[in-house]
């Protein structure tokens, strides 16, 4: 593996799946799964549609329910306990496709509530705390806006201060940049390279392959909700395996 | 600048458009009735006949309202003085104002205390409509309210009103105390402790203390009755459909199985029928002797009505939010009643505020349908003692219209209310 790749990774176990299956009534989306995410490690999940990646990383914050084999979260095991599963999905941000946010509050009423609610911080701490991500996210001047007078990337940006405000210490992204216009698209990876750059352990669903060729330790390649493939970024782009893998890569590198 | 390269497809632009203000445009009172009311010959020709239809109501309604009697014993009275001139018997609404707005069997010494009720009832909602205009400490007479309005309008000991907010907050207390635990037992538990509380202490003596005297429930009427029972049922109509539009949603099967028989039960069976079971069935299935009080037993009623109207008006507000928001809130960590408070009800709401309105204006409308279960609300006033009375036989326009005035006093303003608080909530393209 080459040094980059592997700064700032630790033996520490962040997120472990074990022989994970998962169905849709009869239909097998999830077909075991194992998976070990070391802390500070930056895995970009990619793939076809419907190959099962998005329901991967939202089957590690229990918001899709596996049926089979065994997810732990920071040394948690994932059941459905309803407090155990709050506990883990606060020490996990998430950040959608769609974006998300809660547009009957201002942003920084966006980024306050959980903190208040979940983590019980006073206002006055919580309001610091959420100025304190909206500048690293480069819009503090928003905060007393609605999300709908926000552009799409303002608004992504938002949700992963939004996120950040839990100070998880596990980052999930679900295609965080595939509702945006192309201009929008840098101003969001570029967050999500400073936040690597510090350490995060994420794990991305994305199909920027420049972001995961730039950011990842590891890329995961997954089709007919199996792991096909997983390398490290370099020789994943490079010398493909599985004759799948190559076929995906000749597509989206094509032009 | 713009035809210089008209011909060649290259084209590089030296400088960018300024923002520019649109044409003037088309303005004064000539140019806008030029345009929307003759702007072709049928158009002018539909807006003259509406003008002469306009001034012919106008023309008949005018001088029955301008001519009217407001001083006058008896309708014989009223036209002796017109002499056959038009004009309407306004007399019967000074000679009966008070049966009108307080039935007829209801004290006329005590009829300041259900008007300070009424004047109070202003200062309680105040805080709960404008939450922006007034300090959130008044919510605390809001919530003391009813109690206070209760011991007004019906008299009697003051530790009756007292007791039933005890109770209240026996049952929150106990809620408070075992919710950590689990919801169901805090839930279940407050109701329980808040029953004991109330049964026990109706054993204890209360008559006479700091009473006011007291007016039965059959004493009650005139568009009072409208009020008491609108206000009460709307107020708690809201609640309870939101908890059953909840409960319908929920992943528990039968809490959505008792929530969907429920709404669909009381949905399908006419309101009507629901009032004569409240008079007449209820009756029977009571132990003998209770004395489950009549208008309680109406408000109960209408209040289920209702309620089942308004849950599946929330319904549409829920489901119309993007599975998005609820992901969202979960995947902050927020527990169920944390995401529902916080992020799903206050959207969900607001999108539900018309249908709403619709069922509230409809409800308290629908209090007139009292009158049939013989209970003298405004209508049974004016159908019954004040039309049957020698004096005002037939006087019927002056009473229906006064009628239909207070109705639609309340009714626009709660219209008027709910369309500015849809502006007030708009978060979007401000």
């Amino acid at each position: 593996m080459a040094e980059a790749a592997q700064l700032n990774v630790s033996d520490e176990v962040a997120v472990s799946i074990e022989n994970m299956n998962k169905w849709y009534g009869t239909f097998h989306v999830l077909r075991d799964i194992d998976l070990t995410v070391y802390r500070g490690e930056r895995i970009v999940i990619a793939g076809p549609s419907g190959s099962g990646k998005s329901t991967l990383i939202r089957c590690i914050n229990a918001l899709e329910e596996h049926q089979k084999g065994r997810i732990t979260v920071d040394g948690t095991v994932l059941s459905s306990d309803l407090k155990n599963i709050d506990r883990i999905r606060s020490e996990v941000g998430m950040v959608f496709q769609h974006f998300n946010l809660f547009p009957h509050l201002t942003i920084l009423e966006n980024c306050t509530l959980a903190p208040i609610w979940v983590r019980k911080t006073p206002k006055k701490e919580a309001e610091e705390l959420a100025m304190h991500f909206l500048t690293k996210v480069k819009i503090p001047d928003q905060a007393n806006k609605y999300p709908g007078q926000l552009s799409g990337g303002q608004q992504q940006r938002v949700a992963i201060a939004r996120s950040l405000c839990m100070q998880p210490r596990i980052m999930l992204f679900d295609e965080p940049t595939s509702a945006l216009d192309p201009e929008m698209i840098k101003e969001v990876l570029d967050t999500m390279v400073q936040l690597a750059e510090e350490g995060m352990t994420m794990l991305c669903v994305t199909h920027e392959m420049g972001f995961a060729r730039q950011v990842a330790n590891r890329v995961i390649f997954m089709d007919a909700g199996q792991i096909v493939e997983q390398n490290e970024p370099e020789e994943f782009f490079l010398n493909p395996q599985h004759e799948r893998t190559k076929l995906f890569l000749s597509q989206i590198l094509g032009h | 600048m713009s035809d210089t390269h008209q011909q060649s497809i290259g084209y590089v632009r030296d400088s960018m458009l300024p923002e520019t203000a649109p044409p003037l445009g088309e303005a004064g009172a000539i140019k806008w009735a030029r345009a929307n009311l003759f702007s072709s010959v049928a158009n002018g020709i539909l807006t003259l006949v509406a003008l002469f239809t306009i001034y012919l109501l106008i023309s008949a309604v005018l001088p029955w309202i301008l001519n009217g009697i407001w001083e006058a014993p008896s309708i014989r009275a009223c036209r002796e003085i017109l002499d056959g001139a038009t004009g309407g018997c306004f007399a019967v609404l000074t000679e009966r104002w008070n049966q009108l707005l307080f039935g007829f069997k209801y004290p006329s010494d005590i009829y300041w205390r259900p008007t300070l009720a009424f004047v109070l009832l202003f200062v309680a909602i105040a805080p709960v409509l404008f939450r922006k205009v007034f300090p959130a400490q008044m919510l605390v007479f809001t919530a003391l309210y009813p109690f206070v309005a209760y011991y007004l309008i019906w008299g009697g000991s003051i530790l009756i009103p007292i007791f039933a907010l005890l109770g209240f907050v026996v049952g929150y207390l106990v809620y408070s105390r075992f919710v950590a635990q689990s919801f169901a037992a805090g839930f279940f538990g407050g109701i329980v402790a808040a029953l004991l509380f109330w049964y026990v202490t109706g054993f204890l003596p209360v008559e006479g203390i700091l009473a006011l005297e007291e007016v039965p429930s059959r004493d009650m009427g005139g568009f009072m009755l409208n009020l008491i029972l609108g206000t009460v049922c709307v107020s708690l109509s809201i609640p309870f459909g939101i908890a059953l539009a909840l409960g319908r949603q929920s992943d528990m099967p039968i809490i959505k199985w008792i929530c969907v028989v429920f709404i669909e039960f009381i949905r399908g069976v006419p309101l009507i029928t629901l009032l004569f079971v409240a008079n007449v069935v209820l009756a029977y299935f009571l132990p003998p002797g209770t004395n489950f009080d009549l208008i309680l037993r109406v408000i109960i009623m209408i209040t289920m009505f209702a309620s089942a109207y308004i849950a599946e008006v929330i319904r549409g507000g829920l489901a119309a939010l993007p599975n998005g928001q609820y992901e969202a809130g979960d995947s902050l960590g927020l527990d169920y009643a944390q995401k529902m408070r916080l992020i799903i009800l206050p959207q969900a709401l607001k999108i539900s505020i018309p249908g709403i309105v619709n069922v509230a204006v409809g409800l308290f409308k629908d209090t007139t349908l009292v009158s049939v279960i013989s209970m003298f609300d405004l209508v049974g006033m004016i159908r019954g003692p004040i039309l049957a009375s020698t004096e005002w036989n037939g006087v019927y326009w002056e009473l229906l219209s006064f009628a239909a005035l207070l109705f639609f006093v309340v009714c626009y303003g709660i219209s008027q209310y709910s369309q500015w608080l849809e502006r007030e909530l708009q978060t979007d393209h401000r």
